[in-house]
């Protein structure tokens, strides 16, 4: 791979001899003197370093700070530069930020505005939820809110082409060396395929390389941690992997499909589990972050694995051209420890499509965009009155995501009523012995883990059990 | 008349483009190098050696500095000169820098200060209240005391006791715009600072004193901070000083922002307390007497804690008459960041003591607490006829009467204040008008009907509860320091008319720049944007205090003001000469001047002026009147006024999880005579979201070894976006200061932070609708949901 091309505010440009983890974000500022991009966190938690990314799928908000040069190639990269016409009439969100008071120190503002004008394109009214990655100190967002919302009726912008339907975006060219690397047997640098195949036979024989599909963690091992990652494989360009196909009465979900599209997928199978994709970090992660990185990272606190092997999840690995499929709890084998050979990767993952009694839980200090404490996922089946089948899930509870197997145990053959919900506590302790950290101390853990059952049984007797659904 | 208006804020067409330019954003000259400091790792030691070999060998590398290469260490303290800007021997807090890296880039300086070995002795570290009691590790000598008659006989006598205690967590500043200073060497060794600082003349002055200059020889300038609530009084000093030192010692220009995580890790934040308190009271829940104990983590240097912890005393009373009272304050000392000003200074802290006991008392009496707070109330000072008092007469601030150190004459008043009560602290509280404000809330937020509807509620839901509080607001305005409530301004007027205005103030947001160029429009009969609005620069105005205690606009636009009526009065004279008329018949309005019959563009007067040979530039002083203390005794008139508001907050708890959401808020507050509604809205909106996220969801986390743990947006958590009370209803009272303040407003950036204790006595509420009224639900600050959890469960027995 020796060059990436992209459209930077509608002028076409290309990148050579950059290093792969170059993000975009230092890019603009430091090469292209496009320091409307702010840097508020470099970690993708604050947004201010928002822009928009539009490809064939339509445009996306992305953080800069966490996002590779390489991520872009063959996409059009817009940035709050590029947000206002070339003459400078204001795009409609612009206006109105300035009409309603929506900025004071200004500095968070580029990145709303980014925001706004990606959500403004979709049509979108859910500003709390599409304004949850974006964060700001001064003005209480109120202000900012009325912003959004007088801004909405007004047309779109025409000075956007790459959001029009049809625009012919930068030719992708083939990516990089053939497996197996250059001339001198060392490995590539920088590998972008475009096969599943392609990719899954250079990692059998580069298993020490990175493989980054949505850089929402790996991210940080740059920013954060100053890692050298090469060699490093980048998988957007894997169409494949982002397909999601029912499959009789399973759905199979490609590891490269995104968290934005998988709630999109499961949102009329299990509403729960919407909810719960939610309250996944923000939109520009959710926009990145892929469903295959959850399950890989092998992270205690994601919150795809919890609901997956509730679901009865069943995962799908790949070495070169061998492939075995495992239940997904069985994958996850101690503190970010899998059971995943050198150089194997993670295909897709499949799910059953009927999951009626499905329920997600999930406990932060902040309700949006935050870390579970805990994430408690349920799914019990009921059959005259008596518990036939359980599975139940948790995140934040142990060094991986794990079942509640005392608790499945003992739930089965009784009613599923408050008194039973109440009588399995002790069973808890008995599945899991967290930890204490910034997030939660072991014994609030542990006694709200019991107390999402106690919900959960109210929840399905249709009692109001969230905060979130009452109305002042 | 520019004054009053709604208008945006000045730079509000930059800021949404993107062309607002913060210092990382200053296009920087050819070889321009960066840096990043090494930190200490422990909490507490002895440095035994230092190996920075890798450090000085890593790619793009220039220059590595530490205790060793400057022998003279710059000190970068706002108070004490306790703030060495590398360690010198001591580590005294995990995350003190301790060696300094220049580098030819921002990553390159990231990498290399990551790789130094620093030996050290480690010694028991100090790093909580109690540890830091037990070793009587302290600010000054023991603790300050303030009392007013015998709080402890008072209380003893009384017909009803409480007790208790409440931890108050601190708070992170999460500027969105990180600590970030630019240095700038000039000829003969001068030195230029671009700073994102609250405090250019501080930076000024730390700067030459580290470069051993006359404050001449270096100028600082601040076009606009991206946020500072108090976190860039102080903590840009280092950078700015590391900056200026690299400089000096390379010959290039340096730049040093702090990564978010080396920010927090770095910097101070609020500071954390507990507070005890005893208090006696009636059946009505009046107060007989109150004593508290503030006992303040200050961490490792001094800084502003002493006048911080100061205005916790001074804000103990809040809103209400303490008849006998007993304060006693600790300044501990610990080995943690440096805790540091946080927008209300301390005032946030001393008032969450006064409204705990206010809620304490009325969960005692079981009565409604908006009733106690009422008993409790100042008494609403009227005239002999009982009417309101009327505004005090502006204050004669001639050069004659502003001899140094003699205190500001008063004026009559002495019948009127013979009905004001005085706080703790003898001032005479001629200005409560928390009365009227809160019976209007009362009424417009339909709190009393929602009371009772959300008992109703409560009866019918087990799981989820509802809880409601109304607080109000008195918070005191002026620097405690008097000296420092002065200000210069600026001001040109070119041959065009065009105007120039350059005050001592900073701009964070606060949209000060905007109510300032208002003010000086105002003067000169200019809509707004006919006034440019510059960058702060000490070689414009000298000798500035920070912008900070809320005094921007008073203190500025005062000064301003005379600037330009300064020159207004040379242009009317001028005109007046010219049209046999008086000065005073000179009317300026509408970009037109009008004398006699005669209309000119304000160009044209300009040109006039400029071809008469009449200067059309002046400077602007102010200082503010009437305010004398004495800290140690505690006596005085710190505040030349008090800033008055009232909120009401509902919330919802989840006694499951104690997850809980902020259902609603009406604030109603007191600005005087806006002098930009929209700005004071924006301040009003913007304090009480961080003051709710301060006591809800703002949780600082450090463990056992010193290391905080919350460090970065991932693990500390501001609101967001969803967090606002989705039903948020705020209004300005909108009647005139009495003080003669600038346009009889009054000063908005601190006070409404302070509205946000209305949502801990909320959620307090609510909790306490889990129990059977035995028990007192105690919550503790920040009331994250794990805390509300466990005050639940303490509701039930558990």
């Amino acid at each position: 791979m020796s060059e990436i091309a992209f459209l930077l505010n509608g002028t076409p440009v290309r990148v050579a001899g950059e290093p792969p983890t170059r993000t975009l974000l230092d890019w603009l500022r430091q090469d292209r003197g496009l320091t409307g991009t702010k840097e508020g966190c470099n970690e993708g938690d604050c947004g201010a370093c928002t822009v928009m990314v539009t490809d064939a799928t339509g445009p996306r908000a992305l953080n800069a700070c966490i996002l590779f040069l390489p991520q872009l190639h063959g996409k059009a990269v817009r940035t709050v530069e590029g947000i206002a016409a070339p003459d400078g009439r204001l795009h409609p969100v612009q206006q109105a930020m300035i009409d309603h008071h929506g900025s004071q120190c200004g500095f968070c503002t580029p990145g709303f505005v980014v925001s706004m004008a990606v959500a403004h394109l979709q049509g979108r009214q859910d500003h709390d939820d599409v304004l949850a990655g974006n964060l700001c100190r001064c003005t209480g967002y109120a202000p900012i809110i009325r912003a959004a919302e007088a801004a909405a009726a007004k047309p779109a912008p025409d000075w956007m082409p790459e959001t029009a339907p049809g625009f012919a975006f930068p030719p992708v060219s083939r990516g990089g060396p053939a497996p197996g690397g250059g001339a001198d047997q060392s490995p590539p640098a920088l590998f972008l395929p475009q096969t599943t195949g392609e990719l899954a036979r250079w990692y059998a024989a580069h298993p020490d390389a990175t493989l980054i599909a949505g850089a929402t963690d790996v991210g940080l091992w740059v920013t954060k941690d100053l890692r050298d990652l090469a060699p490093v494989a980048f998988l957007s360009g894997i169409e494949e992997m982002r397909r999601i196909d029912r499959q009789g009465d399973r759905l199979r979900i490609g590891a490269g499909v995104t968290i934005t599209d998988l709630m999109a997928a499961v949102a009329p199978l299990y509403p729960g589990f919407a909810e719960l994709l939610r309250r996944y970090s923000s939109v520009q992660v959710r926009n990145a972050a892929t469903i295959g990185g959850n399950i890989a990272n092998g992270s205690p606190i994601g919150d795809g694995p919890p609901a997956l092997i509730a679901l009865g999840a069943t995962l799908h690995l790949r070495h070169g051209d061998d492939r075995r499929d495992m239940p997904l709890e069985a994958f996850f084998l101690d503190y970010r420890r899998q059971d995943r050979r050198p150089g194997e990767l993670v295909e897709a993952v499949t799910i059953p499509l009927q999951a009626p009694a499905l329920r997600c839980y999930k406990l932060s200090k902040r309700f949006d965009q935050d870390i579970s404490a805990v994430c408690g996922c349920f799914n019990v089946t009921v059959t005259d009155g008596i518990v036939t089948a359980a599975r139940i899930a948790f995140g934040g509870m142990a060094g991986i995501p794990k079942r509640a197997l005392a608790v499945e145990a003992g739930l089965i053959g009784q009613a599923l009523t408050p008194e039973t919900a109440q009588a399995m506590k002790p069973l808890f302790a008995q599945d899991f012995t967290p930890l204490s950290d910034m997030r939660a101390t072991a014994p609030y853990r542990l006694e709200t883990a019991a107390n999402m059952l106690v919900r959960y049984v109210a929840d399905l007797a249709g009692q109001p059990v969230n905060v979130l659904g009452v109305r002042a | 008349m520019s004054i009053g208006r709604p208008l945006a804020h000045d730079a509000a067409a930059l800021h949404v483009t993107g062309q607002a330019r913060y210092v990382d954003d200053i296009p920087t000259p050819a070889g321009t190098l960066h840096l990043a400091f090494g930190l200490s790792a422990i909490a507490h030691g002895t440095i035994t050696g230092m190996d920075l070999s890798a450090v000085r060998a890593a790619p793009g590398v220039v220059a590595v500095l530490s205790s060793a290469d400057l022998p003279e260490m710059p000190d970068c303290s706002p108070s004490a000169h306790d703030e060495p800007l590398l360690a010198t021997g001591t580590l005294h807090y995990l995350g003190q820098p301790v060696f300094l890296v220049i580098a030819e880039s921002h990553l390159a300086a990231r990498r290399a200060a990551r790789l130094g070995t620093i030996g050290c002795a480690e010694r028991p570290a100090l790093l909580t209240l109690d540890q830091a009691l037990a070793a009587n590790s302290r600010f000054e000598a023991g603790p300050l005391i303030w009392a007013r008659g015998d709080a402890a006989a008072a209380i003893a006598a009384a017909p009803h006791r409480v007790e208790g205690r409440i931890e108050v967590g601190g708070q992170e500043h999460f500027y969105l715009e990180g600590q970030v200073a630019l240095a700038l060497p000039q000829e003969g060794g001068d030195m230029v600072v671009h700073s994102s600082t609250q405090h250019p003349t501080e930076v000024q002055h730390k700067v030459a004193h580290a470069l051993h200059l006359p404050m001449n020889a270096v100028r600082v300038e601040v076009r606009r901070m991206g946020g500072g609530f108090g976190g860039k009084e102080s903590q840009g000093n280092a950078l700015a000083v590391a900056c200026a030192v690299a400089a000096r010692a390379t010959g290039r220009p340096c730049k040093m922002r702090y990564d978010r995580d080396d920010d927090m890790i770095i910097t101070g934040k609020r500071h954390d307390l507990r507070i005890l308190y005893r208090v006696g009271f009636d059946g009505e829940g009046r107060l007989a007497g109150v004593e508290f104990t503030h006992l303040l983590r200050c961490g490792w240097s001094q800084d502003l804690s002493l006048p911080v912890a100061d205005r916790a005393m001074l804000h103990a009373d809040n809103a209400y008459f303490l008849p006998a009272v007993r304060i006693e304050s600790h300044r501990l000392r610990t080995n943690t960041q440096s805790a540091t000003a946080f927008r209300g200074f301390g005032g946030p802290q001393g008032m969450v003591g006064i409204e705990r006991v206010m809620d304490h008392i009325a969960h005692a009496l079981r009565r409604d607490p908006l009733a106690v707070r009422r008993a409790n109330f100042y008494r609403a000072p009227v005239d002999s006829a009982g009417g309101r008092l009327p505004p005090a007469p502006p204050e004669d601030i001639s050069e004659q009467k502003m001899k140094a150190g003699q205190p500001p004459a008063r004026p009559a008043q002495a019948q009127a204040q013979a009905e004001a009560q005085t706080t703790h602290y003898h001032m005479p509280v001629e200005d409560f008008i928390g009365h009227e404000i809160v019976a209007a809330l009362e009424v417009s937020s339909d709190y009393t009907a929602r009371r009772a509807g959300i008992a109703a509620w409560n009866a019918a839901n087990p799981v989820l509860k509802r809880g409601i509080a109304l607080t109000p607001v008195k918070f005191g305005i002026s620097f405690t320091l008097t000296w420092l409530n002065q200000a210069g301004a600026l001001v040109h007027v070119y041959q065009d008319g065009s105007v120039h205005l350059n005050h001592g103030g900073t701009e964070m947001g606060q949209g000060l720049f905007q109510k300032v160029a208002q003010i000086a429009a105002g003067v000169f009969g200019l809509e707004t944007g006919a006034v440019k609005i510059t960058a702060t620069d000490t070689s414009k105005v000298p000798n500035t205090s920070a912008t900070a205690a809320s005094s921007g606009s008073d203190l500025n636009g005062m000064a301003a003001r005379a600037a330009c009526e300064t020159i207004r009065g040379r242009l009317a004279g001028l005109l007046a000469d010219r049209h046999q008329a008086a000065p005073a018949d000179v009317v300026f309005d509408g970009g037109r001047v009008r004398v006699a019959g005669a209309d000119y563009s304000f160009a044209e007067v300009a040109a006039m002026a400029c071809q008469a040979r009449l200067s059309l530039s002046a400077t602007g002083y102010y200082r503010t009147p009437k305010i004398v203390w004495d800290r140690v005794r505690g006596m005085g008139r710190p505040f030349f006024y008090f800033a008055c508001g009232a909120a009401v907050t509902e919330v919802v708890i989840d006694t499951l999880t104690g997850e809980n959401r902020i259902l609603r808020t009406d604030i109603l507050h007191d600005t005087g005579t806006s002098l930009n509604p929209a700005l004071d809205i924006g301040q009003i909106e913007g304090g009480y979201v961080q003051g709710a996220g301060w006591l809800t969801t703002e949780e600082l986390v450090w463990d056992d070894r010193g290391r905080l743990r919350t460090h970065a947006p991932s693990t500390y958590k501001i609101p967001a976006c969803s967090d606002r009370p989705p039903v948020f209803n705020v209004a300005l009272w909108g009647r005139a200061n009495r003080e003669d303040s600038v346009g009889r407003s009054k000063a908005v950036g601190e006070p409404p932070l302070m509205l946000g204790i209305s949502a801990l006595m909320a959620l307090s509420d609510a909790v306490a609708a889990c129990g059977d009224g035995s028990v007192y639900p105690a919550l503790d600050a920040p009331a994250t949901a794990e805390r509300v959890l466990m005050a639940v469960r303490r509701q039930r027995g558990d």
